[in-house]
């Protein structure tokens, strides 16, 4: 255990609970009657919509348009007719316009056997466009465009590539059973990234509580000389981008810059498979897998589920939800969002859907006194000082702040777990991050 | 930032109510209380064999200054307005502490003086919990030293029918060595190792009159000392289970002791005539509160720095700081003492190391 790759100072160990859906295979939920795709499921700004109410539209057509570099198309995931263009909250708790579709018509992609395109004769700017076309993002959870990160500048060369299957969250098991369902497509995904960043070397990184993902992987591309799979430790968060370079590479990247700097990619896993379904198959980024698990699913179950498909469905396809269920998260439990309600739709950022009663969260936040303890300062995986940050956030020190370095949080929420006074950290650094930047300090 | 102390709320709609928090949705179940009992609960053990070595008075003292500290806390909490958290442990902490570093045969005014001041001045003074600027129960045993050091360095032999009066190890070795008698009796063994171990002993044996009191004497407890420091055994045993449930960490407790031992080694046999790299650490490390003070006081987390670079300087000042006065002042022991100076060295230590972002570059000031 101590020879295998882990990401240095820092981090946690928390009890996973990915037996409930590990073994587990994907299943095909159900199509929605309705669905509501918004147009902000990415980061940077929101797609366009350029269809009206009343239109018909296909399985796969484009519905909004990519605004600007930084941004992503949206497509319809369900044949059928726009009924309605209003405004929701999304699963991130933010406002965003929604196209509703009611399901019509046929689907022509789906469960029918398409011609496969050869791609090997294709240009590298065919695939960079096929990628941006059918608005691939980051499926990891931070939904990147993944066009801008597979862009390589003229002057820069990439000389690794990872894919990130790590999936270190507790719960979520939707890429670790990608990886063994489709470890065929994924393969054949790494080889199109390896094709447009020009034969870098490439490591897949799995967290070692999945043996057997990290065992098909190593038997299937025994014969591919390039790729190097890398079981590394199970701790919390060895799955973020710069953790998981520091683990393999032992490159760190610069506070505040990309992993591009020190000439390396990191895709997730789905990722990898939605770009290879883009590019072989010719299919849109219109569905993801979702791990639909917690103490309050009756059956948990890893689910492949179309964009816009509301909440509520999904875990009714999970036998419902049991009685007494205190909170529901889109994402993983230590990143993701608590829910309103169930009519929020599955997003392309929608790696899970968990409910809890409560078994996991009988430890209420109540917030008391900072003890000094120091376990905030040795779990941040990032090198920072949570409880400093967090008393200049308090007496308003906001230049102060970003001094010490609020900016390089990535919220992976270790402080906040460790903290034995029950301090939301997290949710100040949140708050701290909105204020200085509404004062304009950075 | 007050408004986003209330981060539970509950939200409805439809009849459903579901709870709205940021992340993360998960915890590790360790509490400040479950922190504070859980070392309580690792001292109960030496409370329990002082008990039984120095007879049933001292439960008495250690009962005293616990119910001390407790009133002390309700009241000034009352008077502050603020929860009265007593159930935290903390307060029970100090004057378990505090009793702890008490000679067996002290006044009951004395443990109970002490308490009111380490809760009131010391805590509560300062802000309470979290920000007091010294361990409580360190400030409040200093007190009483220099405050009735007459009746604070009274010791007795434990398993004694009638509380003999009687040095302790370290006592013995310091009043011999202002007396300028630490060399007379003593057989000095040949070789290197024996001839190490054969000085600071053979003193307590001759000022006890019992020749044959051993190393393993002093480690199970069978010594002089305060209530709670004389069985390193026992302590080690409470300090271990601290260390596996993850409570406190390595790094203060084994720099200082390491420290202090190395010292101890080094310098240790110069006043004994024996040269340097002769001194007997095994006398200093199972004499003394070095084990209690190193494991339980020293790793008190409010007043040690939060970067595991500081608290190695804080555990190796504590060590330095401890031998010198062994050493040097004409006080037998100075563990309450060191920890108390590192004490108020700790917001200089968190100013010096602080620890640096990942990948973070260091600023061009030209800019």
């Amino acid at each position: 255990m101590f020879f295998t790759k882990n990401f240095g100072m820092g981090g946690i160990h928390a009890e996973d609970f990915k037996f409930l859906t590990n073994h587990k295979k994907i299943e095909n939920a159900d199509v929605p009657n309705i669905a509501y795709i918004p147009v902000n499921q990415h980061l940077g700004t929101p797609a366009e919509i350029i269809v009206k109410e009343g239109q018909e539209v296909e399985e796969g057509q484009l519905i909004a348009k990519a605004n600007g570099f930084i941004s992503s198309n949206v497509h319809s995931s369900i044949p059928g007719t726009v009924i309605k263009i209003e405004e929701r909250f999304t699963s991130i708790g933010k406002r965003s316009k929604v196209v509703v579709i009611q399901l019509k018509g046929e689907f022509k992609k789906s469960g029918k056997i398409l011609q496969l395109v050869d791609w090997r004769s294709k240009s590298k700017d065919f695939l960079l466009d096929k990628i941006k076309e059918y608005g691939i993002v980051g499926l990891g959870g931070a939904t990147f465009p993944a066009h801008v990160k597979l862009s390589i500048p003229k002057d820069k060369k990439v000389d690794t590539f990872i894919v990130n299957g790590a999936e270190c969250e507790p719960f979520l098991t939707a890429d670790h059973r990608l990886m063994i369902d489709k470890s065929e497509d994924l393969l054949e995904g790494i080889s199109i990234i390896s094709t447009i960043l020009e034969n870098p070397k490439v490591y897949i990184g799995i967290e070692e509580n999945k043996k057997d993902a990290i065992k098909r992987l190593k038997i299937l591309s025994s014969n591919k000389y390039n790729i190097k799979i890398v079981p590394l430790r199970v701790r919390y968060p060895q799955g973020d981008e710069k953790q998981l370079i520091k683990a393999i590479t032992g490159r760190i990247v610069p506070a505040g810059k990309i992993p591009l700097e020190i000439n390396t990619v990191v895709h997730n896993v789905s990722t990898v498979i939605a770009i290879k379904e883009a590019i072989v198959n010719d299919k849109p980024l219109i569905e993801r897998v979702v791990t639909v698990t917690g103490s309050g699913i009756k059956e948990p179950k890893n689910l492949k589920v179309k964009v816009g498909t509301p909440v509520k469905e999904v875990i009714n396809e999970c036998g419902g939800l049991k009685p007494g269920v205190k909170k529901v998260i889109i994402g993983g439990p230590m990143m993701g969002f608590a829910q309103m309600d169930l009519e929020v739709p599955v997003t392309k950022a929608c790696s899970g859907i968990l409910a809890f009663t409560d078994e996991e969260l009988s430890f209420y936040k109540t917030d008391s006194i900072c003890i000094n303890c120091g376990r905030c300062v040795i779990s941040c995986a990032f090198g920072l000082m949570p409880t400093y940050i967090n008393k200049l956030l308090k007496y308003k020190k906001f230049k102060e702040v970003i001094d010490a370095g609020l900016l390089n949080c990535k919220e992976c929420g270790c402080c906040s777990w460790v903290c034995p006074a029950q301090i939301p950290l997290v949710q100040n650094f949140k708050l701290g991050k909105d204020i200085t930047k509404k004062l304009k300090l950075y | 930032m007050e408004e986003n102390i209330n981060n539970q709320q509950q939200v409805t709609e439809e009849s459903v109510k579901y709870i709205i928090s940021t992340s993360p949705h998960l915890y590790k179940r360790e509490t400040t209380k479950n922190i504070m009992w859980l070392v309580n609960l690792a001292l109960l053990p030496a409370a329990v064999f002082g008990i039984f070595a120095f007879g049933i008075y001292t439960l008495f003292i250690i009962m005293s200054s616990i119910a001390a500290s407790l009133v002390t806390e309700a009241i000034i909490l009352k008077i502050r307005k603020k929860d009265i958290s007593l159930d935290d442990g903390s307060a029970v902490l100090t004057g378990l502490l505090l009793a702890l570093n008490m000679p067996p045969g002290v006044p009951l005014y004395i443990p109970i003086i002490s308490s009111i001041f380490a809760i009131g001045i010391v805590k509560q003074a300062f802000g309470g919990l979290g920000e007091n600027w010294a361990n409580p129960a360190i400030a409040g045993r200093v007190f009483a030293l220099f405050a009735w050091s007459k009746k604070m360095t009274v010791w007795a032999l434990p398993f004694t029918a009638d509380a003999v009066s009687s040095a302790t190890p370290l006592g013995a070795y310091k009043s011999a060595l202002l007396q300028g008698s630490v060399t007379d009796g003593i057989t000095k063994a040949s070789g290197f190792i024996a001839g190490m171990f054969s000085g600071p002993l053979q003193v307590y044996q001759t000022s006890v009159g019992n020749s044959d009191i051993s190393y393993i004497d002093l480690f199970f407890g069978f010594k002089g000392g305060c209530i709670g420091e004389i069985s390193v055994f026992l302590l080690l045993i409470g300090a271990s289970f601290l260390i596996y449930r993850k409570i406190i960490t390595l790094d203060i407790p084994l720099s200082y002791l390491l420290t202090a031992l190395l010292i101890a080694w080094i310098f240790g046999g110069v006043q004994l005539g024996n040269g340097y790299f002769q001194g007997d650490f095994l006398f200093h490390f199972l004499t003394g509160g070095l084990v209690l003070g190193a494991f339980f006081m020293a790793t008190d987390m409010v007043t040690t720095p939060i970067t595991i670079k500081g608290r190695i300087v804080f555990g190796i000042g504590c060590g330095v700081i401890t031998m010198l006065i062994r050493f040097l002042s004409g006080l037998p022991e100075g563990v309450s003492l060191s920890i108390l100076f590192m004490n108020m060295m700790t917001p200089t230590l968190d100013r010096i190391f602080k620890i640096k972002p990942m990948g973070y570059i260091k600023e061009n000031k030209n800019k």
